[in-house]
């Protein structure tokens, strides 16, 4: 299951992150490495990008980029 | 607040290295981690923004007195980053300086890395990243207070063992820790050599990359998870609860044209009093000048050059301090990030950023802060084609030009009875140069930019109420970039175009000397001379010299159309110029400006790049002369062609 996937308001867990290019490394060094505790909080208004909360701070980031995150809920 | 804990640091007096000459010391953190914060209350009014050659560098450099004895230091600003692997031309900025790698900024002997208190563990990505440089570094704890009622009880001696560098808890605001941090920052400094290392990830293989990322992390969630009892996290604070309103689906949208309308409005009306209220006293200088001077060029030069000028720029003021100080709210409250939130899925069809939702905003009041403000969109060829197609938001300095030509042709008529044709033409305008810009920024994604969609990760930083001091301050720096550096050009240009109008000389007494001047004036020979060109747009020789005026600043052609009708060129006189206009004739009698004239002129007002400082600055943030030659050239040929379009067209349809 993916980033993208989960409904708003629940918990899971980064298992893993996908990235090749230098850009996606972003992502990351925000926090978003595997282990940590992540919550979606909700998505922009026409569905994307969406908002989640990841160590006690807010992130936005687009569907495209949360599908590379696979998530284990809780 | 509690003391620094001496058992980490070794325990030296202050380094004699700080007594012998002013330290320099760098601030850097994440963005919204309280750097600018921490940076005014140890400067306090003793700042200024540097502009150092050659790189777009701009950061703020301040005097810190460390110790009454001592030198001062100087206190360098830096633009907020994420992780020495810089992925924005701010971050690069950032990183450069502090790894000693910029020759036009001087390497900090001490840097001091804010950490902001409610988010350690991602701020101690960078602070870690940083520490292994070797660098003589302080960590300034920020938002103690805030991290403290959320329960977060941070053992600060623990967390300076762990990290093998000093921690300094700060409150800003209150101005607590603050001499604490002085009193570590001298023990610390010494001289820093250049760093080798570019970027700690840079070379290695993505798994490699990934694996070292992943440690790091481990790394600092240990020394946290041992620093810090944490109470329960992650429950809906404040923020959440204010963005169930500002982000909702429906409301959001909602409140974010309510905001755009509520600042848009200030700027047109609140700002219109002072502003003719400059108006009037640079006219009111010009003719006392005039007046008490004996007649002659120097005389000319100073009140139609200088003083005519200086007004100019002046005059906008008013509207950009307006915009700046609302642009400024809203960066610090946090709600620009949620503007880009709700914007981004939008600007994504056309291929662009959600960032790059606020540097076009900001260039419906000028073009140049909102290209000031792409630097913080990662992409460079995104925030290229976002710098391309800023102009095409009507700018302020178009709205006199719209005026004039309504108050000539349009006024007081209406559409449906009730609304004013004007308003109408002037919200077609707008609509029409966010309609251009959405199609070139398409095109552009499309050919020259070509560029995978970069990805959108962007932080949603808690709410704060404003700081006044932290707002004052950065709309002071504000405008005083925009007086430095739109303001030379403009007056500049303007002394060059009095010249070409005011040479060769032509001695007469009679009561239309200025316009017979005027025609045999350089400008006016060059107005001839593009005359057959603009023919076909419905403008005369008249409105070419005005064209011609108005590629220094688009304002400019007023004065210059009521030098040429000589009309007096003050503002008082503007019925006049309108009179002139409507009633200017050809040589075979028919009417010289007509409404659909006017409307040529407005559209090709809309579309050109008549602004001489929006070119300088496009100059200097994409350090190039390629793009603002071609930014140039594309506008105005779309503008001809558009303005073309529309005169022939309508003549065609049995207008006039």
């Amino acid at each position: 299951m993916t980033l993208d996937m989960i409904p708003r308001d629940v918990t899971a867990r980064v298992a893993s992150v996908e990235w090749t290019d230098a850009q996606g490394i972003r992502l990351m060094e925000m926090g978003v490495v595997p282990g940590a505790r992540v919550r979606v909080v909700k998505s922009a208004p026409l569905g994307d990008p969406i908002q989640v909360c990841i160590r006690n701070y807010h992130l936005a980031l687009r569907r495209a980029e949360a599908k590379s995150v696979t998530v284990v809920l809780e | 607040m509690s003391a620094v804990l001496e058992s980490s640091v070794v325990g030296d007096p202050t380094s004699p290295y700080a007594m012998v000459k002013g330290l320099t010391i760098a601030i850097a953190g994440n963005p919204n981690a309280g750097k600018t914060s921490l940076f005014n209350a140890l400067t306090g009014l003793r700042q200024k923004v540097a502009n150092y050659p050659g790189v777009t560098v701009e950061s703020k450099v301040g005097q810190w007195t460390l110790a009454p004895e001592l030198p001062v230091a100087k206190l360098i600003d830096l633009p907020g980053l994420y992780s020495l692997d810089a992925t924005s031309l701010d971050e690069e900025i950032a990183r450069d300086a502090l790894l000693g790698r910029n020759v036009a900024i001087p390497t900090p002997d001490v840097t001091v890395i804010v950490v902001d208190a409610t988010n350690l563990v991602r701020n101690l990505y960078l602070a870690t990243q940083l520490i292994e440089t070797g660098q003589p570094i302080v960590i300034a704890l920020t938002m103690f207070d805030l991290a403290q009622r959320s329960q977060l009880n941070i053992k600060v001696d623990k967390l300076s063992e762990a990290l093998g560098v000093p921690v300094v808890p700060v409150v800003a605001k209150q101005r607590k820790g603050l001499d604490d941090l002085a009193k570590t920052v001298l023990r610390k400094a010494r001289p820093s050599a250049i760093c080798d290392v570019v970027s700690p990830l840079a070379d290695a293989q993505p798994a490699t990359r990934q694996s070292k990322l992943i440690q790091r992390y481990a790394t600092i969630e240990r020394i946290v998870s041992d620093a810090v009892d944490t109470a329960d996290e992650g429950k809906p604070n404040i923020s959440e609860r204010i963005d169930r309103f500002v982000t909702h689906p429906f409301l959001g949208p909602l409140i974010l044209v309510v905001v755009m309308l509520l600042v848009f409005q200030a700027i047109f009306s609140w700002a219109s009093l002072p502003m003719s209220l400059i108006d009037t006293v640079f006219t009111g200088l010009g003719q006392f000048a005039k007046t008490h001077l004996p007649a002659g060029v120097f005389t000319d030069l100073l009140t139609d050059g200088i003083i005519a000028g200086v007004g100019g720029v002046l005059a906008f003021l008013p509207q950009i301090l307006l915009l700046f100080l609302f642009i400024s709210l809203l960066e610090d409250s946090g709600y620009m990030a949620r503007a880009a939130f709700l914007m981004d899925r939008l600007m994504r069809a056309v291929g662009l950023h959600g960032k790059a939702f606020v540097p076009l905003l900001s260039s419906f009041a000028c073009a140049i802060p909102g290209i000031m403000a792409t630097r913080t969109i990662e992409n460079p060829k995104d925030r290229v084609a976002t710098i391309m197609v800023a102009p095409f938001m009507s700018c302020s300095a178009r709205l006199p030009v719209y005026t004039l030509v309504i108050a000539a042709f349009f006024s007081g008529r209406a559409v449906l009875g009730f609304i004013s044709l004007g308003a109408v033409l002037i919200l077609a305008m707008y609509v029409m140069g966010i309609i251009v810009a959405i199609v070139i920024a398409w095109i552009l994604k499309h050919t020259l930019l070509k560029a995978p969609s970069p990805p959108f990760v962007m932080e949603l930083p808690p709410y704060r109420l404003p700081d006044l001091g932290n707002v004052g301050h950065a709309l002071f720096t504000r405008c005083s970039i925009f007086l430095k550096r739109a303001g030379t050009v403009i007056l500049a240009i303007s002394i060059l175009l009095w010249a070409l109008a005011a040479f060769p000389r032509t001695s007469s007494n009679a009561p239309d000397a200025a316009s017979v001047q005027v025609q045999n004036s350089f400008a006016g020979r060059a107005g001839r001379f593009i005359e057959p060109a603009i023919k076909p747009l419905g403008f005369d020789w008249k409105i070419g010299v005005g064209l011609i005026s108005s590629f220094a600043a688009r304002e400019t052609i007023i004065s210059t159309l009521s030098i040429v009708y000589n009309v007096g060129d003050d503002s008082e006189n503007k019925t006049s110029l309108v009179d002139a206009m409507r009633n200017a004739k050809r040589t075979d009698g028919s009417p010289v400006w007509t409404p659909l004239v006017g409307l040529s002129l407005m559209i090709f007002f809309l579309l050109a790049c008549q602004c001489m400082s929006t070119v300088a600055i496009v100059r200097r943030e994409t350090n190039s002369w390629r793009w603002p030659i071609f930014m140039v050239s594309y506008m105005l040929v779309l503008a001809y062609v558009a303005s073309l379009i529309t005169y022939q067209g309508g003549r065609l349809l049995g207008f006039s």
